[in-house]
């Protein structure tokens, strides 16, 4: 019995190596989502081009440039002698923002009076123009301060009373803020599940296909053993192709691993259940491979967009969120993140794990429960 | 006394709202090789899949060497022996996997297959291709692999859906001395489904499925001895004319071509009249006759009846 088992996951691997396309994409498919995710689905902005006119020419002026520059948000691309010169900056994207430093600046400043600067913006991509407005804002705001503080203290007062609310930011888990910290555990998850629903439903629907299947019927292999012995091979690739994401992670994007490895292991193991069993219910649907493909990616496409994979659960309309619930990826990049940006143990993520096994259980019933050894 | 190794009773089986089986009944005994023969969508392949275990009975019962297929379904199978339609071997495994496979899948020991292979791939002839993939043999050798894979566990009965079908003349016999050879050799029961007419002569009973019906069955005497005396061969030229000419008689029932002579079935106790009559007819038109005598009716004689209803 164990040994027809074992026959079975034999063949299926002597099949997976001889297709050495296949064997291409499901190896360097991940890491090469991971580096497109990594490096360009990121949402961090930085070195937003500026163009700079400096009517005033003083060393006041010189002194804000100076601050603008200082903060990598901006990168001081242009210095120009004209409003049009700019205009044409912007209008042809090579400056994505401008600073406007009116002539009789430096004389505002030093007679105490309110300066106007104008900050010049193209909106047409909001996520960079949110960026840079804020960013724009903040450096102005810290400079006038400066100035306010250097003018104060000139007068001898001390600087604990000039700002009795010192607002410090300190940002956990993930201080840097980098994109790629919060994609990586969202991309193991998703390799998961794209990858075993995938595999195993076509694994299965190619012997279908190939009339493969007819001939397996008429051995005495028990169902559970031919669907044990189709899944296993796809079960270790997997966790291959996860291990493999995490190594890359690590070493590409110094994503630190806060949390227990085994942890991670055993859920990922725990919701692999759950894509094997989706795989197993397509392949009971789908009559040839480009069919499990498609619903495949049908299945797929919610878990990306509803599972907060790119776009927070918090940012969603309720109705969207309720949806969210039905996702099981959802409840597994809950966990990943928890496990590799915070480290955070079972005692916070036990509602996830919870939620998961049943999703499981659920999901491997109805597989089990439509999946014959038969052709009808 | 010989045993009844398949008993199918009244089996039913649809697909949705197509009938593809409406109670078929029909019992191979021990050492016989039947043939079911019925034209495309006549419901063979979806017997024999039954027989095997891979599709549900809906009604009826079968039961393969005394085991009931849909309580004892393992135990059936272990008598059984499957070439499939298409045949079914993987394609990207050499020929000596495909063996292995499913002879460890099936639970025989190493000791045992390794000697069964071999005597295998000798007898279907493939024992120099061992090394070589199954998706690079011909088509031909392809189909005798999966007979190679079908016997590797020595089963009791053989099912065989279209063997011969899509393979060159010359594998059709080389298959079908092989056949013959198991059948005397290792003692097999054969249950075979063929569109060929010549094949279905070969073979021990004949059965004739027709829009899920079985229709008749009998040896290929019994059914040929059916129209005995209502056949006739005619040979002459031109053809239209003796065709136009035959249709033309009442008492001739059909005209169909077989090769360059003409086959003509006769109202009961016809033939006598047909054959002076036809000549006249013939050569008053100016046409030629080689050949106009009564024949041995072919199996294909048989069946263009029995499909008319
Ligand atoms: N899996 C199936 N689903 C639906 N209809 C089927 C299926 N298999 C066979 N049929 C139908 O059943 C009838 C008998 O088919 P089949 O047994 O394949 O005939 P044969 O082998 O004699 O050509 C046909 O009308 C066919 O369309
Ligand atoms: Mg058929």
């Amino acid at each position: 019995m164990i040994n027809r088992l074992i026959s079975l996951i034999r063949k299926e691997f002597i099949q997976i190596v001889r297709d050495p396309r296949a064997l291409a994409i499901t190896f360097l498919m991940p890491v090469m989502m991971l580096i497109l995710l990594g490096y360009a689905a990121t949402n961090d902005v930085r070195n937003i081009a500026l163009a700079v006119l400096d009517q005033d020419q003083s060393p006041a002026s010189r002194a804000l440039i100076a601050a603008y520059r200082a903060a990598d948000y901006f990168q001081l691309a242009y210095v120009v002698s004209s409003e049009e010169e700019m205009r044409q900056l912007i209008d042809n994207n090579s400056a994505r923002a401008g600073l406007i430093i009116p002539p009789d600046y430096s004389e505002q400043v030093n007679s105490g009076r309110s300066a106007q600067v104008a900050f010049v913006l193209d909106g047409s991509d909001p996520t960079v123009a949110n960026t840079a407005l804020s960013a724009a804002i903040l450096i102005g705001q810290s400079q006038s301060t400066r100035i306010v503080t250097q003018r104060l203290e000139r007068l001898g007062m001390s600087r604990a009373a000039l700002s009795p609310i010192d607002v410090r930011t300190q940002v956990w888990y993930n201080p840097g803020m980098v994109s790629a910290y919060y994609m990586i555990p969202a991309l193991i998850g998703q390799i998961l599940q794209f990858l075993t629903t995938l595999l195993t439903a076509t694994s299965i629907v190619r012997e279908r296909e190939r009339g493969t299947i007819e001939q397996l019927i008429v051995t005495p292999l028990r169902p559970w053993e031919l669907v044990l012995g189709k899944l296993a091979p796809y079960v270790i690739i997997s966790f291959i192709d996860m291990l493999e994401v995490l190594i890359a992670g690590t070493i590409l994007f110094r994503v630190p691993i806060n949390g227990s490895l085994i942890l991670l292991l055993t859920m990922s193991a725990l919701f692999l259940v759950t894509t094997l069993g989706i795989g197993l219910l397509i392949s009971t649907v789908a009559n040839t491979q480009q069919e499990a493909m498609l619903t495949t990616m049908l299945t797929l496409l919610p878990s990306i967009f509803l599972s907060g994979f790119f776009f927070p659960l918090a940012a969603m309309p309720v109705w969207l969120r309720a949806i969210s619930y039905l996702i099981p990826l959802r409840y597994f990049l809950i966990i990943a993140r928890g496990i590799i940006l915070k480290g955070v143990g079972i005692a916070s993520l036990w509602s996830e794990i919870v939620a998961l096994i049943i999703f499981a259980v659920l999901v491997m019933s109805a597989a089990a429960s439509r999946f014959r050894k038969s052709l009808d | 006394m010989t045993e009844t190794l398949i008993r199918v009773s009244g089996i039913t089986k649809n697909f949705g709202v197509v009938r593809a089986l409406a109670g078929v009944s029909l019992w191979v005994k021990e050492g016989e090789i039947y043939g079911l023969v019925g034209p495309d969508g006549a419901g063979k392949t979806t017997l024999i899949r039954l027989i095997c275990g891979a599709l549900r009975l809906q009604a009826g019962r079968i039961s393969l060497c005394g085991f009931d297929v849909a309580d004892e379904t393992e135990r059936a199978r272990e008598q059984i022996g499957y070439l499939a339609q298409r045949s079914a071997v993987y394609e990207d495994l050499t020929v000596l996997e495909n063996l292995k496979f499913f002879a460890e899948v099936r639970g025989l020991p190493k000791e045992e297959w390794a000697e069964r292979c071999r005597w295998l791939l000798e007898f279907v002839g493939l024992a120099e291709f061992t090394g070589r993939r199954a998706g690079q043999l011909s088509g031909g050798m392809k189909q005798k692999l999966a007979l190679a894979v079908a016997l590797i566990h020595r089963p009791r009965v053989l099912l065989l859906d279209e063997p011969t079908t899509g393979v060159d003349p010359l594998t059709r016999l080389d298959f079908w001395r092989l056949i013959i050879r198991l059948v005397r050799g290792e003692k097999l029961t054969v249950l075979l489904s063929t569109p060929y007419m010549d094949e279905a002569a070969r073979c021990t009973r004949v059965g004739f499925l027709h829009k899920g019906h079985l229709i008749c069955e009998g040896t290929p005497r019994e059914l040929r001895s059916r129209l005995a005396g209502r056949i006739l061969e005619l040979i002459g030229e031109p053809a239209s004319l003796l065709i136009d000419l035959s249709r033309a008689d009442r008492q001739v029932e059909d005209v169909q071509r077989f090769g360059n002579s003409l086959h003509l079935r006769v109202q009961e106790g016809q033939a006598e009249m047909v054959i002076r009559r036809l000549n006249e007819a013939i050569r008053k038109a100016g046409g030629r006759v080689h050949r106009l005598q009564l024949v041995e009716p072919l199996l294909e004689d048989v069946f263009i009846v029995l499909s008319e209803g």
